[in-house]
């Protein structure tokens, strides 16, 4: 028999070897379900992994895993602050909608009006929002100690019911034919999140996810706080003798993880989305939950998360499109990844010793 | 605006129905989270009780064989869940979200051939003489089993969790896992079984749907009822009773604001659609000055150390 | 190791697209068509794609068509036209009103690549727009309700507030009126276009408050069955046939008929006489399909119905002719005037006799 026992600190190793494993694993099950559906595996994989970075249109492809990853990277590295001190906040779709509800709000109130800071003042408004959506569970928290999974959870819908009416009433189009759905940002260029650089996929959004990496990066590695937001997660009565204000540490955590959502929303609806309409959110505060988790929380890990699961995406779309193969098989495909990379999570943070009878 | 063109009788008989699969999915989360454990994957296992209770009904002719094998089901689907984070120790809240999504695609995939198909129709139970006391006969006497089976199973939980030991270990379980695990009891044993019990409680929901209250198979048709379904757990401070209260009234709403709608009054739709949501926090706010709360040990992970 | 290293070169090194040109194509002339739902939904997409098919069996061989479902509206659709354009498609279908400015948008990039983008208002050089003029199928709807109606109330589900569901409605209301004077119309808006739970209960609360016949403008077909287990109510399907559902309560349907359509543009692009349209065709061009009348309608009421089509088909009747009030009760069309297509194009006012407020 084997015993389960808990590293004393992560394996380096299987924090790189891990996600590699459950990769392939993936692939061979995946490939597997492909072939069951009477499609060519290693075509669709190809297809999938290969076709995106390096395929005959990847100079089309790679730009858009940049404007597919950025926000999933931007949302999930404000997400992993808070989980690393075992703060959930799970309610990043919610902020995602505020933030960019409350930029297009300010840009389409002040509509015509060319005014060359206002994409800065947009993305100022978004993070606001999102981190005013995000401090309502922080502060419910604090104040009367309600769940924050719950609460932020149930903010989500709210947000979800406040874009409906935004896109059907006070945001829609006056010149719209009575459509739902506002003006389009694209074509007001005051307001719109432009490409930086033509082709390349790189727009603000873009920049900002990387600037919050390298940020995270930094602070969690060489700051007091980083320090601080690991021991309230690992010992949190430890964390309090050292110091460490529990309270703020919600509001810091819920705030930040919130404005970053925002700003998401915003670069995402003043640049590629354009403008707002009822189904304006796809998801992305969910699936960065996952990307956050995948990247073991770990800013340079989210980086390589969010760029995959981006791939998966796109892959997806490609085999679909020339192979035939279901929206639905992609779907499952992607939840193998998952269920792979969270079971191979074992590996990094505890290891099997042989014992004797006795089992765990 | 005519709001004497609501009639009571049938929007209380109609409530009815729309409670129930929610009724199933709640109450089977219930469990799930009083032993500790948060399955945010309440919505995959939903969506595949749906496909596989349709699939099963429409080539055996049964929709009883339909609802026992969508419990199977989505209990099979919960079981990927119990291994990744009671045996891998994988954390939970993303795991349920992967739950969700392959669950989604696993029964849009399996559903392919039985779009547009009409289901073989659960019968009414005949209840007789009930059925005919005014009012309350037309309310509640005129549905089918799995009606009485949900409020039912409300009553077996209260019963379970509050009249029996075994009832008992569970809570505490879910309060303290170390200390119940110090007292001997097996922590990672008692989870899985109640992991399977809520995914089949939300396979038979999701059963529900396909089978009795829509009836027909679409993909992504459960539409966020599973979501609705954890909220309600929420809502009703898990206590099995307040689930059926809760049920009644997120159920409620929709069908309140369809009927003011067809009466002509003006609503405004949005608002009135996130009232549950709102409502929830509410309680939960509410909750926190009572002693009920949430199990102290709900969404943490439980590694036996010796 | 090495897919991490793949990630993180593609990350770094961003292929610089040069104006992305179609590849140059063999014989096959190369259909792509954008889904806003999945294929199985029953309804809208799977009409979409019936015209896909219906398109590979006229032109067998010299035709390829591919599809990419559930593509959501915004930078997703984008990505999915842009991959179909790269991939050499000639011709690409986009079927949902959101794909309006994403077809814009990629359309300027790919000059060679013909567009065609349903249900929206805007062109260009290779974008043409068409639609289906649903509001004739609706008046006949409309005739058959009025004439079976015993308790004189007749349901409506409505998806979005938006003109294309006004109109129908007020084109069914019409001619309902006509044959019916005492005739009520109780209308429920759902918000959606496809929620086959939500719709069932939209279905039954409009049953409950005293309607026997149903009018559907969602998608599913949970109406039909609320209605057949609630016994005497009448209902149509509506985007595709619902035989299933006759002859009880399915009495008879819209069906969305795009097969003559695609077929016809495609031949245009294989001929090479393609040019930019803006197509509103109804009954008379077969867009719009009245599906078969069943034997629960009188055979009078039927014989009536089928005038009311041929009427309409020919031209000789318009269903929206004056005299008509608004339901304000101010003038809007003059006896024997008829509506003009920009007015029916942003409809958003009931006309006189019906009750409630179109939600704003």
């Amino acid at each position: 028999m084997f015993k389960i026992e808990k590293r004393p600190i992560p394996s380096a190793k299987w924090n790189w070897g891990a996600p590699i494993v459950a990769v392939l694993l993936t692939m061979v099950f995946g490939g597997a379900l492909f072939a069951v559906l009477g499609v060519n595996p290693f075509l669709a994989l190809e297809k999938i992994f290969y076709e995106p970075l390096l395929g005959e249109y990847a100079f089309y492809y790679r730009p858009q895993l940049l404007v597919k990853a950025a926000p999933l990277i931007l949302i999930a590295i404000g997400l992993s602050l808070g989980f690393r001190a075992g703060i959930w906040n799970i309610g990043a779709e919610g902020q995602y909608i505020i933030g960019a509800l409350c930029g297009a709000g300010l840009a389409l109130a002040l509509y015509p009006m060319e005014l060359f800071i206002l994409l800065p003042l947009m993305v100022i408004a978004g993070a606001i929002g999102g981190a005013l959506w995000g401090l309502i569970p922080a502060f419910l928290k604090v104040r009367f100690g309600t769940n924050e999974i719950l609460v932020s959870l149930m903010l989500v819908y709210v947000a979800e019911q406040l874009l409906a009416s935004m896109a059907l009433g006070l945001m829609k189009n006056p010149e719209g034919m009575g459509f739902p759905g506002s003006r389009n940002l694209q074509q007001y260029p005051s307001a719109h999140n432009a490409e930086i650089i033509s082709g390349t996929g790189m727009h603000w959004g873009v920049v900002a996810a990387l600037i919050a990496v390298i940020f995270a990066y930094i602070v969690l590695s060489r700051h007091m706080f980083g320090f601080s937001l690991r021991m309230s997660g690992m010992a949190p009565r430890a964390a309090k003798f050292a110091g460490v204000n529990p309270t703020r540490m919600v509001l810091i955590c819920m705030g930040i993880s919130g404005a970053l959502a925002g700003m998401a929303g915003l670069f995402e609806i003043a640049g590629p989305a354009g403008q707002v309409s009822i189904d304006f959110n796809v998801g992305y505060g969910f699936t960065a939950i996952i990307v956050a988790f995948l990247g073991r929380l770990n800013p340079v890990g989210i980086l390589l998360a969010g760029i995959l699961m981006a791939l998966t995406y796109i892959g997806g779309e490609i085999t679909q499109s020339q192979m035939g193969l279901p929206l639905a098989a992609i779907q499952v495909f992607q939840g193998m990844l998952l269920f792979f990379l969270l079971a191979m999570d074992l590996l990094t943070n505890y290891r099997f010793r042989p014992t004797a009878k006795e089992a765990a | 605006m005519d709001l004497s063109s609501i009639n009571p009788v049938l929007l209380l008989a109609s409530l009815m129905v729309a409670a129930t699969p929610l009724l199933f999915a709640a109450l089977g989360e219930l469990i799930v989270e009083r032993a500790g454990v948060l399955n945010l994957g309440v919505e995959g296992m939903m969506i595949t009780g749906a496909v596989s209770g349709f699939i099963i009904a429409v080539e055996s002719g049964s929709p009883a064989l339909g609802f026992i094998c969508a419990a199977i089901a989505g209990a099979l689907l919960s079981l990927l869940f119990a291994l990744l984070t009671q045996v891998f120790l994988a954390n939970q809240v993303a795991s349920g979200l992967a739950l969700t999504l392959f669950g989604l695609g696993l029964s849009a995939l399996l559903g392919q051939g039985y779009v547009g198909i009409k289901p073989p129709s659960t019968p009414k139970l005949d209840l007789g003489m009930l059925a005919d006391i005014p009012f309350i006969g037309r309310v509640l006497f005129t549905h089918d089993l799995m009606v009485y089976l949900a409020l039912a199973l409300a009553i077996a939980i209260w019963f379970f969790l509050h009249r029996t030991r075994a009832g008992l270990i569970l809570r505490g379980v879910g309060e303290n896992h170390d200390a119940a695990h110090a007292l001997g009891y097996k922590v990672v044993m008692i989870r899985f079984a109640a992991i399977a019990f809520g995914g089949a409680c939300a396979g038979v929901g999701g059963a529900y749907l396909s089978l009795v209250r829509v009836p027909q198979w679409t993909e992504g048709m459960t539409a966020g009822i599973g979501w609705i379904a954890l909220a309600l757990v929420v809502f009703a401070s898990w206590k099995p009773g307040r689930v059926i209260l809760g049920a009644y009234l997120f159920g409620g709403v929709n069908v309140l604001q369809l009927n003011l709608q067809a009466a002509g009054a003006a609503i405004p739709v949005e608002y009135l659609a996130m009232s549950p949501y709102l409502v929830t926090i509410l309680v939960l706010v509410i909750m926190s000055a009572e002693r009920s709360r949430a199990p102290a040990s709900l969404g943490r992970p439980f590694h036996a150390s010796h | 190791m090495k897919l991490i290293k793949h990630l993180a070169t593609a990350t770094l090194a961003l292929g610089v697209a040069t104006g992305a040109m179609a590849a140059g194509h063999g014989e096959k002339t190369k259909v792509g068509f954008v889904y806003v739902g999945p294929v199985g939904d029953g309804g809208w997409t799977y009409e979409h794609n019936q015209g896909r098919l219906a398109v590979e069996e006229h032109f067998g061989d010299q035709v390829e068509t591919v599809f990419v479902e559930s593509v959501p509206e915004g930078p997703d659709s984008e990505r999915v036209m842009t991959q179909m354009a790269l991939e050499g498609a000639d011709l690409i279908f986009t079927t949902s009103f959101g794909y309006m400015d994403p077809t814009i948008n990629v359309a300027s990039k790919f000059p060679d690549v013909k567009f065609e983008h349903a249900t929206g208002y805007k062109t260009a050089d290779n974008v043409s727009v068409y639609s289906a003029r649903f509001y004739e199928g609706r008046a006949v709807q409309g005739l058959i309700a009025g004439s079976m109606t015993k308790s004189n109330i007749i349901g409506y589900i409505g998806s979005y507030p938006i003109p294309e569901v006004i109109r129908g409605i007020n084109s069914a209301y019409i001619q309902a009126k006509k044959v019916n004077p005492d005739v009520e119309f109780k209308i429920v808006w759902a918000y959606t276009w496809f929620d086959p739970a939500k719709e069932a209960d939209a279905a039954k609360v409009l049953i409950e408050q005293g309607a026997d016949v149903i009018l559907q403008h969602t998608d599913s077909t949970a109406p039909q069955a609320a209605a057949q287990e609630a016994g005497n109510v009448y209902t149509f399907g509506q985007a595709s046939d619902m035989i299933e559902y006759a002859p009880m309560p399915r009495v008879s349907s819209i069906i969305d008929n795009w097969s003559p359509y695609y077929i016809a543009r495609t031949q245009a692009v294989i001929d090479g006489t393609w040019e930019t349209a803006n197509t509103w065709d109804g009954i008379g061009a077969g867009m719009v399909g009245i599906g078969e009348i069943t034997d629960a309608v009188p055979a009078d009421v039927k014989e009536a119905a089928l005038a009311l089509k041929d009427a309409i088909a020919s031209g000789d009747v318009h269903p929206f002719t004056g005299p008509l009030n608004k339901q304000d009760g101010s003038a809007w069309l003059a006896e024997g005037e008829t509506a003009d297509d920009g007015t029916l194009a942003g409809l958003n006012f009931y006309v006189e006799g019906i009750t409630g407020e179109i939600p704003q």
